[in-house]
């Protein structure tokens, strides 16, 4: 086994600096806040400037279909950034967990060229805690002509996709189908959730027309492969999280004063930001370790994604709580992002297999079994 | 100047070999051609065990040597040369003191061992009270050190001592190599809690060591000591291994032989270690290829203070795991070992040596410092010891 590169390449670089600057003038903290409580918690201009004008909608889409045939390296980063800002954009669910599926089925050209043109976006109708080992979802029915009867709930952003991937079992078995939200038959609620800044939907199918793009035996991997570059690639949104709470506990801790002295200067604290730190660089690493082997499409890409979520997830959990616990009173208001960020490094967790979950997979794979 | 490719390296190791059959060769005749043949440390410079090539391509030799079945120069029992002196003496030594210590140090002819501790300087190094005093062409150096790990077996020291007690007390400091076979060097065994004497107290009377064994300037030993100390971090942190390679993999190894021994909570808990091993193991993977080029920084800090709690983590779990065995020791008799060998011993072992992670090379605390300091930027707490003489410290 070679070693991953675990570094940034320039191009990342390059692609992570556009991103941030576009974020850092489109996307404060305070205009999220603001947003996630009207009626239309997405983003969607900031979404086409993202998918349009920096290619981010077809970046996994290859270049002969309109995209720009970039890896799962490049998707991390933008994830990182996109983590960071918590920005209420569908880049997870479009771009990386309906493209994938897309991708590992024959015959989605047409679909996969009109997502990489940011012409339309899509859904992977799974909820969000659906996990790449779990058994094949049977809420929705197919009949012979693709049509589609069943529920399935929590998926993200829904709400705003044009087109949903929709695993539905048809007389044959499983099978990947696409559906137009505007085609008769979908019907889409939106529930409160519990992280605003990606809302959930719960979509019912009644006689809705369907495509089938796959059928069993292609179906299961293709869904397989999608939660798969889904939660490895989470893992680096998580990171941009527990970089963004440990950051701004750090400047906010220096300049906080308390008993005439900077609290940062107080070593309880500081040994609680260390320890923090430390975590924060290990979750860069598995967080790139998971990146890179997708990217390559090592055989030891479960491993790494099992790994990358066992202990990223939980880490940004960490590091949102404990930037709510170091703001004080102020980190408890509604006012200050930091809520933002714990309700998102949460739900995350529960996201596309909890921590435990992994692990257990790893026990599995790794031959260390209970 | 060209740079040398890892199929330069392969052509190198091909023609040492042919010269010198690791199967007929002596050992240390071996070990000495390959340091002149600059295949030791290739990152070295040329003419003192290197070619200047980047650090990374080192486990290209190392690759082909062990394929040869060449003998190699045991790194675990000279593990403060290589890792502390060695870098500190090529960064901060004279061209004369480089080609002295280098070679016999690498080839494991000359073992080091560290004189910074003492009764009353551990976290607080720079409080160090060992005086050396400037006499004719020596200096004249007193006082008592302790911790020393290996003292027993090492023929050199790197050494700090006072030169200025006037001066605050970063200030008054310089770094000098000590011959430990020098007259009113005396090394005590001090007993630890795994049963044998690993480290030592070292009594310094007027030991005279030529001014030609100093390294760097007077008064700034503090700064060259900053080299080591970074370098030994760095070198606890561990170097580059494969999955499972550190002490989680005896533990797996154990649960995948000993299924009788498995229980829900144990299984929980192993997997959570295995992560943290995994990820630490990859960060320290990351941090090298960072560093493949540089110096080590602060962030070899943090390696280390994972290493330390793994360790204990994963030692602790084994012992555990083990059950009914976990209450036996291998035995408890004084022995002076010259190497720290976690793997192979028992779990009784590892565990109580594992102790010892947080404490030598700078405590789990004191890292935490570092890294909330010179990494965050967090303020330090208030201090009442930096801007007054050495001597006039309270103690
Ligand atoms: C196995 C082993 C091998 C060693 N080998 C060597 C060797 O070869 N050469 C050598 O020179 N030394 C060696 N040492 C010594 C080691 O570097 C020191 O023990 C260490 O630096 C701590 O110093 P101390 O023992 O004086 O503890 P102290 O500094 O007295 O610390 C006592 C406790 O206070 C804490 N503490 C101290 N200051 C602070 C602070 N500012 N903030 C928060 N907490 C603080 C410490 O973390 C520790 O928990 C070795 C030690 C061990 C255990």
């Amino acid at each position: 086994m070679t070693s991953p590169d675990l570094l940034y390449s320039d191009v990342e670089d390059d692609l992570r600096s556009s991103v941030r600057s576009l974020l850092a003038d489109r996307c404060p903290p305070t205009a999220v806040l603001a947003r996630c409580e009207g009626d239309r918690p997405h983003d969607l201009p900031l979404w086409s400037t993202l998918a349009r004008e920096l290619g981010l909608a077809g970046l996994l889409v290859p270049e002969a279909l309109g995209g720009h045939g970039a890896s799962a390296r490049e998707a991390a980063v933008v994830l990182e950034e996109l983590g960071a800002a918590i920005t209420p954009v569908p880049f997870l669910s479009s771009a990386v967990l309906a493209t994938s599926a897309l991708l590992a089925c024959r015959g989605a050209e047409p679909e996969l060229t009109s997502l990489a043109s940011g012409g339309l976006t899509a859904a992977l109708a799974v909820p969000l805690s659906a996990a790449a080992d779990g058994a094949f979802p049977g809420g929705v029915r197919a009949d012979e002509d693709g049509v589609l009867t069943g529920r399935v709930g929590s998926v993200p952003d829904g709400a705003v996709a044009d087109l949903l991937v929709v695993p539905a079992v048809g007389p044959d078995g499983p099978g990947l189908y696409t559906v137009r939200t505007d085609a008769g038959g979908v019907d889409r609620s939106a529930p409160v959730p519990l992280d605003l800044t990606r809302p959930i939907a719960d979509i019912s199918f009644e006689q809705a027309p369907g495509r089938l793009l796959a059928g069993p035996g292609q179906a299961e991997p293709a869904l397989e492969r999608a939660l798969l570059t889904g939660a490895g690639l989470l893992a680096s949104e998580q990171l941009g999280i527990a970089q963004w709470c440990l950051e701004t506990t750090v400047a906010y801790l220096k300049e906080r004063t308390q008993f005439a002295r900077p609290v940062g200067s107080f070593q309880s604290l500081k040994h609680r930001l260390a320890d923090l730190w430390l975590e924060l660089v290990s979750a860069r690493a598995a967080a790139r370790n998971a990146a890179d082997a997708l990217a390559a499409g090592s055989p030891d890409a479960p491993v790494a994604v099992a790994l990358a979520q066992a202990y990223c997830a939980p880490a940004a959990v960490r590091a949102a709580e404990e930037c709510v616990q170091l703001h004080g009173g102020i980190g408890m208001t509604w006012e200050h992002p930091a809520h933002l960020f714990l309700k998102r490094a949460k739900a995350d967790e529960i996201a596309l297999g909890t921590p435990g979950r992994h692990r257990a997979r790893l026990g599995h794979l790794v031959g260390l079994p209970g | 100047m060209t740079t040398v490719t890892a199929d330069d390296l392969r052509e190198r190791v091909r023609a040492l070999l042919a010269e010198h059959d690791p199967g007929s060769t002596d050992r240390d005749d071996f070990l000495r051609a390959r340091f002149d043949a600059g295949l030791a440390w290739v990152h070295f410079p040329v003419g003192l065990g290197g070619l200047g090539a980047p650090r990374g391509l080192q486990a290209v030799v190392n690759a082909e040597l062990a394929d040869a079945e060449a003998p190699d120069n045991n790194p675990p029992r000279i593990g403060i040369g290589l890792g502390m002196a060695a870098p500190t003496i090529l960064k901060f030594g004279t061209d004369e003191q480089k080609h002295r210590f280098l070679r016999p140090l690498w080839t494991g002819e000359e073992v080091w061992c560290q004189l910074f501790s003492e009764p009353g300087a551990g976290s607080d190094l720079a409080a160090l009270g060992t005086r050396a005093v400037r006499d004719g062409d020596d200096w004249v150096v007193t006082g008592q050190k302790v911790w020393t790990s290996g003292a027993h077996s090492a023929r050199w020291a790197i050494l700090i001592a006072r030169t200025d007690p006037d001066l605050p007390k970063h200030r008054g400091i310089t770094y000098f190599v000590c011959d430990m076979s020098a007259p009113g060097v005396e090394v005590r065994p001090l007993r630890q809690i795994t049963g044998e004497a690993e480290f030592n107290e070292v009594f310094l009377t007027e030991v005279r060591i030529p001014d030609a064994h100093r390294l760097g300037e007077v008064g700034d030993g503090w700064r060259v000591a900053q080299t080591t100390l970074m370098n030994e971090r760095v070198a606890i942190g561990g170097g580059a291994m494969p999955r499972e390679g550190g002490l989680i993999g005896i533990v797996a190894d154990t649960w995948r032989k000993r299924p009788e021994l498995r229980t829900p909570d144990l299984h929980d808990r192993l997997l959570r270690l295995w992560v943290d091993a995994e990820v630490s193991r990859l960060a320290g993977e990351r941090l090298r290829q960072q560093l493949a080029a540089g110096a080590p920084g602060p962030e070899g800090s943090a390696m280390k203070l994972a290493f330390a709690r793994l360790n204990q983590a994963i030692s602790g779990l084994e012992v555990e795991l083990l059950g009914e065995e976990g209450l036996r020791y291998e035995e408890w008799t004084m022995h002076r070992p010259d190497i720290v060998d976690f793997g192979g011993r028992d779990a009784g072992y590892r565990y109580l040596r594992a102790k010892g992670n947080s404490i030598e090379g700078g405590t789990s605390e004191i890292l935490r410092n570092i890294i909330s300091e010179r990494v965050l930027g967090l303020p330090s707490e208030p201090r009442n010891d930096k801007d007054i003489a050495w001597k006039d410290l309270p103690r």
